[in-house]
C-alpha cells in the first residue's frame, strides 16, 4: 500500500511525531511504501537541526533524517507554517525540504491512505 | 534537501473532508487548517468542511479580536464559496452544547447530527484535521 503521513505536532510535547516515525518504520518493514511525510502546524519543528535532546533520549529530528535518507522518503515541511516558527533553509535537517501546502493535497490524492498524527 | 517525489495526480478527484475542531483563537489550528482548505481548492477536489467541538466558534458572526491582538481571519470563510467550497457542515451537538443557533454563523452551513457526521467522515477518501 502507498501511505502518505501528516505530522501535526512537534517533537517531545506530543507523541504524534514518535507515533508517525514508528508507523513509517513498521510500514516499510512490512513492504509498504511511504511516499511522503508532510509536516504541518508545530510539526515543522521536527525538521529543526538545532534540536539537541539529552544524549540518553531519542533524537526525533535525527531519526527522521536517517529514515528518509535510507529509504528515500520525501519529507516536506510546510513553508508558511515553517516561516512562522523560524524553520528556514539554514536550520533544516538533512533529508527534509521546504515546500507548499499543495504537496499535502497532492499526497492525499496520490496515496492510498493519508494517515494523520496529531493531537 | 531531499529528492522531491513526483506523483501523477492528473484527473484524479478525491473526496476531502477538513475537520475543524478548535476554537478560532488561542491556538493556530483554525487559521492553518483554513490555509490548507484554500490550497486544496486549487486542486479541484471534492471538498467538504465540517465544524465540530469548539470549531463551531470559527464561523460565529461578529468576531472582534482587537483586544487580544490576533488577526481576525473570519472574513476568509465567506470567501470559500468563491472557491467552489460550498459543502460546509456544523455538528448539531457541538452547536447546541455551546448555545449557538444556525443563524449565528457567518456562512451558510448544513447542520447535521453526530451520526450523520460519522457517515460523512466514513464516505471520504481523505480526512484532514486541525
Amino acid at each position: 500500500m502507498k501511505f502518505a503521513l501528516l505530522v501535526n505536532e512537534g517533537p517531545f510535547t506530543h507523541q504524534a511525531s514518535d507515533s508517525a516515525y514508528r508507523f513509517a518504520k513498521a510500514a516499510l518493514d512490512k513492504g509498504h511504501q511511504v511516499m511522503r511525510v508532510f509536516f504541518y502546524y508545530d510539526g515543522v519543528n521536527n525538521a529543526n537541526k538545532l534540536s539537541s535532546p539529552q544524549a540518553d533520549d531519542r533524537n526525533l529530528v535525527k531519526l527522521w533524517s536517517e529514515l528518509a535518507t535510507k529509504n528515500k522518503i520525501d519529507l516536506v515541511v510546510c513553508v508558511a507554517a515553517g516561516l512562522r516558527r523560524g524553520i528556514k533553509p539554514d536550520v533544516l535537517a538533512e533529508g527534509f525540504r521546504i515546500s507548499g501546502l499543495g504537496q499535502l493535497i497532492e499526497a492525499g490524492i496520490a496515496a492510498d491512505r493519508l494517515v494523520t498524527f496529531g493531537d | 534537501m531531499s529528492e522531491e517525489a513526483e506523483f501523477d495526480t492528473q484527473g484524479v478527484v478525491k473526496k476531502f473532508l477538513f475537520l475543524n475542531r478548535k476554537a478560532p483563537y488561542g491556538t493556530i489550528y483554525a487559521l492553518e487548517i483554513l490555509e490548507s482548505v484554500l490550497i486544496a481548492a486549487a486542486f479541484e477536489q471534492d471538498i467538504s468542511v465540517a465544524f465540530v467541538d469548539d470549531g463551531v466558534f470559527q464561523i460565529k458572526k461578529g468576531q472582534d479580536t482587537k483586544e487580544v491582538g490576533m488577526k481576525n481571519f473570519s472574513p476568509t470563510y465567506r470567501a470559500l464559496a468563491g472557491y467552489d467550497i460550498e459543502k460546509l457542515y456544523v455538528e448539531r451537538e457541538s452547536m447546541e452544547a455551546r448555545g449557538l443557533k444556525e443563524d449565528d454563523f457567518l456562512v451558510k452551513v448544513q447542520v447535521i447530527g453526530r451520526d450523520e457526521l460519522a457517515s460523512l467522515i466514513d464516505a471520504q477518501d481523505v480526512v484532514i484535521t486541525g
